[in-house]
């Protein structure tokens, strides 16, 4: 029996892994992308976990609508990135820093 | 007759607006014919209420025209009272004011602000007829300050000259001073009486003789004393009494017509003609009427002497008149108001003749006013130099003239007075009447007679003014000379002033003298026993010796009390007192407002220094901006962490 803490525990490496890809990447935005989703991913394990645990299934209904949302969201993502690589020619998140003060 | 009184007052104010506001529209002549139309309309109106109420004797008129508002139970009003002692202010005011407009347009002839001078003036009669008509103190003040205005704007009148400028300023800021303490009198009037109407106050007067007050913790001050002595301040400062003075003679910048009206008959009277108005309050207060009496004695003393060193002819009669409104102020101080009201009177004429002789001189000398470079105008300007004589007479009290009547009476009744300052006061107006002759006469020779000291130039223009110039003057010189043949024995004497001025019994000093007093002739007659007889006389025969026998005897007089000259041609310094000590403490905390309040704490630190501040943060956070999206992260996931950790401590700790 896998117990709830499991869970969460994956839930939690999953966070991790996927700040630290927010943080330590500084080459490509689709990886930021990446970690984004992972990011919501993680959550979603969570609420599975939860919602099984507590024999609701409120929960898992949450998890359909957040993938549907990050499904969107992704493609409006990647779109903006198409337009950005368009513009200024490089996906190299150290070169975005146009909002520097 | 409230639509008469109406009248009277706007009558003058539409000559006024038509002449001011629509000058434009009207000519030189149209301007002068409105203004002397409503002054002319205003004056025989005054005529006939005069009559109605003095010789008809009607009852006293006391009533609302028109309220303005009522607020805690105040109601501030426009109102006339009209009794017999504003009944002859406004007889006298229309009357000289309409003198005045006539002579202005001799006076004013070429000038090109010809239209404005005449609104002035009307506007100012319109003012003095408002503070005398009035019948609450929100109304008097009212008028008090629109002639200080008027006062304000016509010395300045001819606002191209510096000097013209510095004393209207000046004559501004003197008469702040006294209205400061005139309002804080009223105010306490407000907060002891809740009335600000006249017939009110005055009826409560005698309730509140013993009431006190702290103004200061420990010190228990008499109410009654206090709002006396706060408007007389007033009255100080209008009526240019010793310290407040120092504005008067500076106010000879403006015409000479101006000089005569405001400065000499009318607005400077308003502070005399306050006190007698106000003999309800000022009788329950010895401490007041002391006060008042030492302020006019030595008001009417030494600025008379300071009169025996100027050589400006209109300096010479200004301070003559500060001496006169010293004498008046006396008589207040000596609960005389009767007879200070009486020397208004003539006063208003004789010197309002006087200041018009010398503006009538001054055009024949084409505006030079240095009476060293006149002398023998006699030959010249015969009209002009005998009603100057007439003037002069009336003025040094020569018996039988008016001036003679009120001044008499005067130094009897101070002499009479119980008071602890009548003492000193009786000795300054006795000697003050050797004063006034030498200084009027020192005068009246050096421009009359003697040797003619003008150049050639001048002296071959010499010629009388026209017309409009004389005939004010013949105008005024009647009533100067035989005005007090007739009211002697009424105003000072008698009880010709009914309800309208309050005297208590132990201060009746005119009741004592009524008992002595058997006609005006008698009077006269008595004179020449007593000792302003012989001191005007004295004062004639020394103003003689010296400016027409052996005028060389005044330089070595003046070499050899060299102090004492100085002393009153410097005016006893009070205006390098003033400018230096008060004046510059004044411009000093200006300054000093202006470059640390002004420039540095608000400019500087809160206007600029609030954006200098916003810019200086934002110039050292603006480094945080990176730009970079895993600081941006970063600082959420930081947020983030932190607010959970706070939520899971408070929840949990």
């Amino acid at each position: 029996m896998i117990a709830l803490s499991d869970y969460l525990i994956l839930g939690a490496v999953l966070f991790c892994l996927s700040i630290a890809g927010v943080f330590l990447n500084r080459k490509n935005v689709i990886i930021l992308l990446m970690s984004i989703e992972l990011m919501l991913l993680a959550v979603n394990m969570n609420f599975i976990a939860f919602s099984h645990y507590l024999g609701d299934t409120a929960g898992q209904v949450f998890v359909f609508f957040i993938l549907t949302v990050a499904a969107a969201e992704a493609a409006i993502g990647l779109a903006i990135l198409v337009v950005l690589f368009r513009n200024r020619r490089t996906i190299n998140v150290d070169d975005l820093d146009a909002l520097k003060g | 007759m409230s639509n008469v009184y109406l009248a009277i007052v706007l009558a003058p104010l539409a000559g006024a607006i038509i002449a001011g506001v629509f000058g434009g529209a009207i000519s030189r002549a149209g301007s002068h014919w409105v203004t002397i139309g409503g002054v002319a309309i205003s004056c025989l109106l005054s005529a006939l209420v005069y009559k109605h109420h003095v010789i008809d004797a009607a009852p006293d008129f006391n009533g609302v025209v028109y309220t303005w508002m009522v607020s805690g139970g105040l109601s501030f009003e426009i109102g006339f009272l009209i009794d017999r002692l504003s009944a002859l202010m406004m007889l006298v005011v229309t009357f000289v004011s309409l003198m005045v407009h006539i002579y202005t347009i001799g006076y004013m002839h070429d000038d090109p602000g010809y239209k404005r001078f005449f609104s002035y003036i009307s506007l100012f009669t319109f003012s003095m007829l408002m503070l005398v008509m009035s019948n609450n103190f929100l109304q008097l003040f009212f008028g008090w300050e629109a002639v200080g205005l008027v006062s304000y704007l016509l010395i300045g009148f001819w606002y191209t000259r510096e000097s013209a400028i510095f004393a209207n300023l000046k004559a501004f800021l003197v008469n702040r001073v006294g209205d400061f303490g005139f309002l804080l009198g009223i105010a306490a009037i407000v907060m002891h009486f809740n009335s600000l109407d006249y017939a009110t106050v005055f009826g409560a007067a005698a309730d509140k003789k013993d009431l006190t007050i702290q103004v200061f913790s420990g010190v228990d001050w008499s109410v009654i004393t206090l709002i006396c002595l706060l408007l007389f301040v007033g009255a100080m400062g209008k009526s240019a009494q010793v310290p407040l003075h120092v504005w008067l003679p500076d106010s000879m910048e403006g015409p000479t017509p101006i000089s005569a009206l405001i400065h000499a008959a009318t607005m400077v009277t308003a502070g005399i003609f306050m006190v007698a108005r106000m003999s309800p309050l000022f009788e329950w207060s010895e401490t007041a009427l002391n006060v008042v009496l030492f302020i006019g004695a030595t008001t009417a003393f030494f600025m008379g002497l300071v009169g025996i060193v100027q050589n400006d002819i209109k300096r010479v009669v200004a301070y003559s008149t500060l001496s006169q409104l010293g004498y008046m102020t006396v008589a207040l101080g000596a609960s005389a108001y009767a007879v200070g009201i009486f020397h208004l009177m003539t006063h208003a004429f004789f010197k309002a003749l006087l200041f018009l002789a010398a503006g009538s001189v001054i055009i024949a000398m084409h505006h030079k006013q240095d009476i060293r470079e006149m002398g023998g105008l006699r030959k010249y300007m015969r009209w002009t130099w005998i009603t100057a004589l007439l003037g002069s007479l009336a003025l040094i009290g020569t018996p039988g003239f008016s001036g003679f009547f009120s001044k008499d009476a005067i130094i009897e009744a101070v002499k009479h007075s119980d008071l602890p300052m009548s003492g000193y006061a009786y000795w300054m107006v006795l000697i003050g009447v050797f004063v006034t002759a030498l200084y009027s006469f020192r005068m009246y020779f050096l421009v009359f007679h003697g040797k003619e000291r003008m150049d050639a130039h001048t002296r071959e223009h010499l010629h009388e003014s026209p017309a409009v110039v004389t005939i004010p003057l013949v105008m005024l010189a009647i009533p100067s000379v035989l005005i007090g043949w007739f009211y002697v024995g009424d105003m000072a004497f008698g009880d010709f002033f009914g309800t309208a001025i309050f005297v208590r019994p132990e201060h009746d000093v005119l009741g004592e003298l009524s008992r002595d007093y058997h006609g005006a002739w008698a009077m006269v007659m008595h004179s020449f026993y007593t000792a302003p007889f012989w001191l005007a006389l004295a004062g004639v025969s020394v103003a003689f010796v010296f400016y027409m026998l052996r005028p060389q005897w005044s330089d070595a007089v003046r070499r050899h009390f060299s102090a004492l000259y100085t002393l009153l041609d410097r005016k006893y310094w009070a205006d390098e007192l003033y400018q230096n000590v008060f004046a510059a403490f004044g411009r000093w905390f200006g300054h000093l407002l202006w470059n640390v309040g002004d420039v540095r704490v608000i400019d500087g630190a809160i206007v600029n220094g609030s954006a200098r501040g916003v810019g200086k943060v934002a110039s050292m956070v603006r480094h945080v901006q990176t730009g970079y999206l895993y600081h941006y992260a970063f600082a959420m996931f930081i947020g983030l962490l932190g607010l959970i950790a706070i939520f899971v401590f408070l929840r949990l700790g």
